[in-house]
């Protein structure tokens, strides 16, 4: 390293690393040899449209999917082999789980978000930190209210306070705003901010950039399980019809013509779709 | 001869005294267990365990009779060691896959019924001997049984009050559950050792035929009246020793059964509970339940917008 630690220029150490990594289903080859590399205090978009994969990289890096080829490295800890630190670590689902038999309220949700493996009971001052991160999100007075009696985007809120309870240095959000309105997005992103602004690293999965364009340091397009794009963020109106391409193109496409293995950039990627 | 002194002669009945404690532990651990078993949907778990339970029972009689011991003498470990291996086998059926596990269950309960029978007739036992089991036999509670009773509850208790938050994130949301480190296939197989342990601790009381009854109702009653996991489990805890409790003391004054009475009073007290919500809900200030939040469309002025207030998205 010809770099000085002391130099701005100097690259963070990496927080995601992602090596060559292949996720199959059954028959299907969900994730194709992605390389992906995410260094502290990065803001990072994952884009793409539905069924790109996009949720099983991210249910691949917090473990939740097992590779089939590849490495994945969280905070330098390998996933198979190390111990990951996941408390450091906030994780957002795409959806909430179904919904159990038993009814829970809002903040005992909340609460699950400070176990680990390393922590088996709630720690002591637990009620403060939920009610924290429960206002966080703008849901302090619905704490007591039961899960499923919350709209979708306040069940949604609720899941991020579930991530952010553990004061994560790493969050791994899968879609945080969808069905979220629009003052709720401005709060999401505003957190976001002054998450960053604490050294947090993001990597977001979302549809459109939004409320958080300004924010994203980065920007990571996925289509048919391969990275192709990796650079900046696209612009909104790029990235709007690139979307909305997507949108109406069969996922089938790819047995007609191979999605190219090299990350073009966002311009030409869109004229690709098009194409 | 009023009914505080007919209650006082109860209580110094040394057979009563330790049927009230192993109904009081009994009524108190197994709703604990059945309020898991309930989030994860899994209601009928316990029968399914108590069907193995007594494939067990029957297994124990012929080692018994094999040893040339008293044949009842190995009934109960034989239940327990039956119990735990049928609900880890139940749980690994669970992790393959989904849609599996309901036939899984399913043929346990056959299976259960059919080995119990069988392996009884060979130890040269018979049906009726299957029946205590079948039935509870909570009168006969001997100071060993009572041990055994007071040792596995506390572990049941223990297990399931002190590691509630983790075994709460386990069943509420797995795949958070491993994304947040926890050891899930460990604590999804102390789910099911405990529900195990339950059956077999509460075939004394209620008979294996009931005791996912008693594991099951009063969180069916708990859940009229409160919407957290916590106070669910609290409230079914509480219920679970009431009727237990006052099930075995009118089973001292009238010649019925204590399991049923005990089950009969779970659903009496249901139906009450499910009679009475609908009042205690009506009541309390009228709350509004929008945020005051703006609106996520621009709004013409207009006589029925009013933009300060009463605007929710
Ligand atoms: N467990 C699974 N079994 C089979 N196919 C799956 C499974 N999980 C995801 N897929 C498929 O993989 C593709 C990518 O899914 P996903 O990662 O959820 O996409 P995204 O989040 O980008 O919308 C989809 O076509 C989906 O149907
Ligand atoms: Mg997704």
């Amino acid at each position: 390293m010809t770099e000085r630690s002391t130099e701005p220029s100097t690259r963070p150490e990496p927080v995601i690393e992602v090596e060559r990594l292949h996720v199959h289903a059954g028959a299907s080859h969900i994730l194709r040899g992605i390389d992906l590399t995410v260094r502290k205090g990065e803001a990072v978009a994952l884009l793409g449209a539905n069924g790109s994969g996009k949720s099983t990289l991210v249910r691949a890096l917090v473990g939740t999917v097992a590779p089939s080829h590849g490495t994945v490295r969280l905070l330098g800890a390998g996933l198979d082999a190390d111990r990951v630190p996941w408390e450091r670590i906030g994780y957002v689902p795409q959806r909430a789980g179904a919904r159990t038999g038993v009814p829970s309220t809002a903040a005992e949700v909340v609460a699950s978000g400070l176990l680990s493996g390393r922590r088996w009971w709630l720690p002591r001052g637990w009620r403060a930190r939920v009610r924290t991160a429960l206002d966080e999100v703008g849901l302090a007075d619905r704490a007591s209210s039961a899960m499923h009696v919350l709209s979708g985007g306040q069940q949604q809120r609720v899941l991020i306070a579930r991530a952010l309870v553990r004061d994560p240095d790493v969050l791994v959000l899968d879609e945080p705003v969808a069905g979220v309105d629009r003052p709720s997005q401005e709060a999401f992103a505003a957190s976001v901010r002054r998450l960053v602004g604490r050294g947090v690293t993001v990597l977001v999965v979302l549809h459109e950039l939004g409320e958080l364009t300004e924010l994203v340091t980065r920007a990571v397009v996925l289509r048919h399980g391969r990275v192709v794009h990796d650079g900046a963020p696209p612009r909104p109106r790029a990235a709007h019809d690139a979307v909305s391409h997507r949108h109406v193109h069969p996922h089938d496409d790819e047995a007609r013509r191979p999605a190219p293995l090299t990350q073009n950039p966002v311009n030409g990627s869109t004229e690709e779709v098009a194409s | 001869m009023n009914l505080l002194t007919e209650l006082g002669w109860m209580l110094t009945d040394p057979f009563m005294q330790r049927a009230l404690l192993a109904a009081l532990l009994v009524g108190a651990s197994a709703p604990v267990v059945g309020t898991y078993l309930v989030q994860r949907r899994l209601s009928l778990l316990g029968d399914g365990i108590g069907h193995i339970a007594l494939t067990g029972v029957a297994l124990g009689w012929l080692i018994g009779a094999a040893l040339g011991v008293a044949p009842e003498a190995f009934a109960v470990p034989g239940a327990v060691v039956a119990a735990v291996a049928g609900a880890l086998a139940i749980e690994l059926v669970r992790r393959r896959g989904r849609t599996s596990g309901d036939l899984a269950l399913a043929i346990m309960f056959y299976g259960g019924i059919a080995g119990g029978v069988l392996l009884i007739g060979i130890a040269g036992g018979s049906n009726g001997n299957l029946m205590q089991y079948l039935f509870g036999s909570i009168s006969t509670v001997s100071g060993s049984d009572l041990v055994l009773t007071v040792v596995l509850s506390a572990l049941i208790l223990v297990v399931g009050i002190g590691l509630r938050a983790a075994l709460f994130s386990v069943s509420h949301d797995e795949e958070f559950a491993v994304a947040s480190g926890l050891p899930v296939w460990l604590l999804n197989a102390m789910v099911a050792v405990v529900s195990a342990l339950t059956v077999t601790v509460a075939m004394r009381v209620v008979g294996l035929l009931l005791v996912s009854a008693l594991m099951i109702v009063p969180v069916a009653v708990a859940q009229q009246l409160t919407h957290s996991f916590a106070r669910t489990m609290g409230t079914a805890s509480v219920v679970g020793v009431v009727v237990c409790v006052t099930g075995l003391t009118i089973t001292y004054f009238q010649d019925v059964s204590p399991g049923a009475t005990i089950v009969v009073l779970a659903i009496a007290v249901y139906a009450v509970a499910a009679a009475v919500r609908p009042l205690v809900a009506r009541r309390g200030p009228a709350a509004d339940p929008h945020p005051d939040l703006p609106d996520d469309v621009e709004l013409p002025p207009g006589p029925r917008a009013r933009t300060d207030q009463e605007v929710c998205t």
